[in-house]
Order: structure tokens, then C-alpha cells, then sequence
């Protein structure tokens, strides 16, 4: 189970509070000045970065304080970089594609890290 | 220069005498690791159950045999050998139905046809209802089952504990049992058997498998694949077929487009093997657990996928927790037993759990991915459909409701109901 730290109850707390809600800093088509079409807000609704490596993700402490908050996450190895408020600038960059910012292949290391 | 075919011995009861007289040492090899060639008329990327059986019925059906499926690291080795074997196809749309049912009519000849044994078992398998609405929402699906020609029978809570004496249909009081679907002609494969055999006939037609091949780039020039970039250098290709599963997003990334998938980690367990107790499968897609017991007696157990984005390949404690809970909940007889192994896959999961088989924006590059937490089960439906699209390159009846474009249509398969996080 992760340990999530809130940046707004400033505390960590276990998974289980918190809900996972996806893909952050996602722009409606309007609001990144794309027309509202059928292609576009498919992309909105449905479309995934699923990036592997770190991500910029939202969150929600469903049994906290119920705040939207960011996280950027490793997803090979699950380690959290940094929570940060909505609205806030992320600390770090996203990885683009595949482990390009991982220095170690978790997926094939026997446990893991 | 192409792949060479290679006739295979067969596999029988006399072979196995023959064999037992040389102590085992002579069974020949199941299929070669070739060097890549320069180019192929198709590359097939991932040596799962579907890019095998994309690649087998592209040569048996279609006569294309110069075909390299590359595998980054050992066929099968992916979520073909990781999941919990389930087998059925009563799905509620008709497009899965049909994709399903497909699958299951090629299950119920593939032993014979691949002249290797997949332990194809049709103990059956039931879907348990838990409350009104699941009785509700069981009884349409059974109807719909039955009008596409499925054998769907709806269970009440006696003929449950019929066909599953060992249940305690009380649910330990939490789960109480109020009925089930039931298919007869569902039940489970091996699967690492799967992919060995579709492997073996590849090989015999002259397929390339070649296996610790990592496909890192494509080399499209005017939005036409040429080629793929690997591990092993680059392999030119007329055209291209994605079966990535769990990678999907990434490979699609590498080619300059994005998919509606997420990855999330799916995770099952065995026990310490006993004797038999339990001849059927038992899913409840409510409390997120499905229990058969394997040949050799462990009791194999799935779970839930964990809520995050992973492609960690390993699944959270607490989740193999609830599920082992629900379970003694169920078979209050399993309480004390031990479990022995538990290990996580990588599933890629559509909005509304169910496939997509598609053209891409790419010209020449095909993609089959998103069959998240239940695709083992349509793996010959999956290969034979994909291969015909690939090969004529354009949808079928079969692919065409599973196109990308569903997702701007709004024509959603929703199969939540039918697939949930069980299978
Ligand atoms: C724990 C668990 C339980 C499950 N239980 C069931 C069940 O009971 N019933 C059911 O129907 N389904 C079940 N499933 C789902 C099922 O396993 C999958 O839908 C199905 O096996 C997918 O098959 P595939 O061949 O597409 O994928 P895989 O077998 O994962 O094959 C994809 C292959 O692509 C390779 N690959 C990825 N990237 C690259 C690259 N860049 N270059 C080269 N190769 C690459 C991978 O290494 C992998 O071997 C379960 C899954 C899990 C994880
Ligand atoms: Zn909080």
C-alpha cells in the first residue's frame, strides 16, 4: 500500500484514503483553445497519457480532508516524487516515453525496489 | 530470402511410449531461435497467446507465412502466463458476444488443431449475484446470452449449491448468495500451453518467434510503417501488427499516438495444493474474486487490479487481502489453508472493458490491445480476427465495432457488467 502525503492535511496517510482519478493537468479542448468536436472531446474524456516512468496524476483524499491534489508518481516503481496543491506549477517534469528517466529496469528485477 | 518451414513430429500416445524408452532425452525441439531477417511482410510485436495466434492464423488462414513475431522477452511470458486461465463467453453485447463466442468455438477444437494439449477443461463457470440488483442485472445478461445462441442458464441460490456444494450460500452472512449465471461449456486452459503451442505451429509454417527482442521505435516515413526498431537492429516490415497488452500506450507513444487505455497492475495467487474440492469455477465480480482449483490441486485465486496507473508488474498486499477475505467468506472451509505464490500482471483496461482492434493512424500498422483483466479467454477468437483484419487491412465483422473511432461515435461496448475486474 502506498504512503501518500496531502499536501493540504500535510501529513501521509495510507492508500486507502485516497482515490486515484487519473491523468492531471488535462485541459478541456476550450481551455487549450481546440474546438469542441467530437475528436476532441473524446480525447479529453477517454485519452490517456498512461505514461511509464514518472507521471503527473491526480488525486482525491476521498477519506480526508476530500481535496484534489497533484502527484508526480514513478509508475514502474510506484515511488511518489512529490504531492503538490492544484494549481501549483509541478516540481518535476514528466518522463516521455518508456523508463527514459528510470536509471534502473524495476520490471525485470526480481522483488523490485 | 523468407522464413523456412519445418515439419513437426507429431504429438501422440505412441511418441510419448517411443520417447519414455530414450528416458526423454530426444522430444525435438518446439521451435527454433532464428536470427531476425532484413524485412518481413509482417511483424507481429508481442509473443503473447494473441500475437502468437494473430501470426499462426495469418499463415494457416491467409498463406503469410514470412512473419516475425518479436518478443521482448520470453513468449508467454506476459499476461498469457499470468492470469487465472478462465475460459467462457457470456458477455452481454452482441459484438462481444460474437468476438467471445468465436474464441470459444476455436477453444473447443484447439487441442486437436494444434496437435498439442492446452487442457482445454469445460468444468463450467458461474457468476455470482450477491443482491437484487446483481439478480437483475444476471437475468438480462443470461437473456441476451440465450438469444445470440450462447448457453446461459440462471442459476437460483439451490442450484448454485448444486453445482458448488462446497459454498456456504449464507457468504459468512457478507456476501449471501441469491443466484448466478451459469455456463456449462466455460471452464479453464493451460496457458502457458497456449502460447507453446500456437508457437510450435508457427514455427512449422515458417514463422519466425523471436524471443529478448525489444521493438524501442518504428521508422514511418509519409505516415507509412516501414519498419521497426529493436534490441536486435532494425527489421523492415510491409506491415506491422501491435499486441502489446500492458505496453500498448507505450509502443503507441513510439509511433506518435495516444490510446483511451490505462495500465493497471492484476494480481492472482495459489494455494498449497489439496485434494480436489471444487470441480467448476467460481467468479463474483461484487467482492472481486474467482476461485478454481488447478490439476494439480492449488486452489488459484484473482484478485482485484490495484487503483493506480503501474507497469510494475506486482500487485498491492491489501487487495490479495479483501479478495483472499471474500473467499473464506464464500468457502469458510478454505480458512486455514496457506497460500504459496502471488504474482502481478500489467493490464491495459478500456473505458468500457472491451478490446480494440484497430487500423491505426499509422498506414500499415494494426492494433490489437486493451483486453485488460479478461482477454486469455478470447485468444484464438482475438488472433483469428485480428489476422483477417491485418490481412485484407481493413476491419471485419468481427474487428470493426472494436475500431478506435467507437470512442467519437459514442458506440461504447460497455461490459463493465460482464467483465468487471473478474473474467
Ligand atoms: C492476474 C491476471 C489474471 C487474469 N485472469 C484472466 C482470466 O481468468 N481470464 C481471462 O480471460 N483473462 C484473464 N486475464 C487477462 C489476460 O491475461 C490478458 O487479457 C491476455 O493474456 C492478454 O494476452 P496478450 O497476448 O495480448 O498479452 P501478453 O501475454 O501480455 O503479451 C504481450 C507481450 O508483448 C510483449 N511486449 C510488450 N512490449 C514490447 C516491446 N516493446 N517489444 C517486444 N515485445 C513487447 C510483452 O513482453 C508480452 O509478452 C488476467 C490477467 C492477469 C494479469
Ligand atoms: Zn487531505
Amino acid at each position: 500500500m502506498l504512503l501518500i502525503r496531502c499536501p493540504y492535511c500535510e501529513q501521509e496517510r495510507p492508500e486507502v484514503e485516497f482515490s486515484f482519478a487519473h491523468q492531471a493537468h488535462k485541459p478541456r479542448p476550450e481551455a487549450a483553445g481546440e474546438p469542441l468536436d467530437d475528436h476532441n472531446w473524446a480525447r479529453w474524456v477517454y485519452y490517456q497519457k498512461n505514461i511509464k516512468g514518472v507521471a503527473h496524476e491526480r488525486w482525491n483524499h476521498a477519506a480526508g480532508c476530500r481535496k484534489f491534489f497533484n502527484a508526480a508518481r514513478d509508475t514502474v516503481s510506484s515511488e511518489i516524487v512529490a504531492t503538490y496543491k492544484s494549481g501549483e506549477t509541478p516540481p518535476v517534469p514528466e518522463s516521455r516515453i518508456e523508463g527514459e528517466d528510470l536509471s534502473f529496469d524495476y520490471e525485470n528485477a526480481e522483488g523490485g525496489a | 530470402m523468407v522464413a523456412q518451414p519445418a515439419k513437426k513430429q507429431r504429438f501422440n500416445a505412441l511418441a510419448l511410449f517411443r520417447n519414455a524408452l530414450s528416458y526423454h532425452q530426444n522430444w525435438e525441439q518446439q521451435w527454433r531461435s532464428p536470427e531476425p531477417l532484413e524485412a518481413y511482410d509482417v511483424v507481429i510485436i508481442g509473443g503473447g497467446g494473441h500475437g502468437l495466434a494473430t501470426a499462426y492464423y495469418l499463415a494457416k488462414e491467409h498463406g503469410i507465412t514470412n512473419i516475425a513475431v518479436l518478443e521482448k522477452g520470453w513468449i508467454g511470458g506476459g499476461n498469457t502466463g499470468r492470469n487465472t486461465t478462465i475460459v467462457r463467453s457470456n458477455y452481454l453485447w452482441d459484438e462481444s458476444a460474437a468476438m467471445y463466442e468465436h474464441a470459444m468455438k476455436l477453444w473447443e477444437g484447439l487441442t486437436q488443431e494444434l496437435n498439442y494439449n492446452v487442457m482445454f477443461s469445460q468444468r463450467g463457470v458461474l457468476n455470482l449475484a450477491h443482491n437484487l440488483t446483481d439478480v437483475r442485472d444476471t437475468q438480462r445478461r443470461v437473456n441476451a446470452n440465450r438469444l445470440n445462441g450462447i448457453d446461459s442458464i440462471y442459476l437460483d441460490a439451490a442450484g448454485v449449491k448444486k453445482v458448488v456444494p462446497g459454498i456456504d450460500l449464507r457468504g459468512g452472512g457478507r456476501y449471501p448468495v441469491m443466484g448466478a449465471s451459469y455456463q456449462p461449456r466455460g471452464g479453464t486452459a493451460r496457458h502457458d500451453a497456449v502460447a507453446w503451442g500456437y508457437a510450435r505451429k508457427c514455427d512449422e509454417m515458417g514463422v519466425h518467434i523471436i524471443q529478448n527482442c525489444k521493438v524501442t521505435g518504428f521508422d514511418i516515413e509519409g505516415g507509412v510503417v516501414k519498419g521497426v526498431q529493436t534490441t536486435k537492429g532494425r527489421i523492415g516490415a510491409k506491415k506491422v501488427g501491435m499486441v502489446p497488452a500492458g505496453h500498448s500506450s507505450v509502443l503507441a507513444s513510439m509511433a506518435g499516438f495516444r490510446l483511451p487505455v490505462e495500465s493497471h497492475p492484476l494480481q492472482a495467487l495459489v494455494s498449497e495444493p489439496i485434494k480436489p474440492t471444487i470441480d467448476t469455477v467460481v467468479m463474483s465480480n461484487a467482492v472481486h474474486a474467482y476461485i478454481s482449483q488447478s490439476d494439480k490441486g492449488e486452489l488459484v485465486i484473482g484478485a482485484g487490479v490495484d487503483q493506480y496507473i503501474s507497469y510494475g508488474q506486482r500487485g498491492s498486499q491489501h487487495l490479495a487481502e479483501e479478495t483472499l477475505v471474500a473467499i473464506c467468506e464464500l468457502f469458510p472451509q478454505y480458512k486455514r489453508m496457506k497460500m504459496l505464490r502471488q504474482w502481478g500482471g500489467i493490464v491495459d483496461v478500456c473505458p468500457d472493458a472491451s478490446p480494440i482492434l484497430t487500423s491505426t493512424p499509422v498506414d500499415g500498422m494494426y492494433l490489437n490491445c486493451g483486453w485488460g483483466t479478461g482477454g486469455f479467454k478470447a485468444t484464438p477468437g482475438s488472433g483469428h480476427a485480428f489476422a483477417a483484419h491485418i490481412a485484407k487491412g481493413e476491419p471485419t465483422e468481427l474487428t470493426a465495432p472494436f475500431a478506435l473511432s467507437r470512442f467519437e461515435t459514442g458506440f461504447l461496448i460497455d461490459e463493465h457488467g460482464a467483465a468487471a475486474v473478474a473474467h
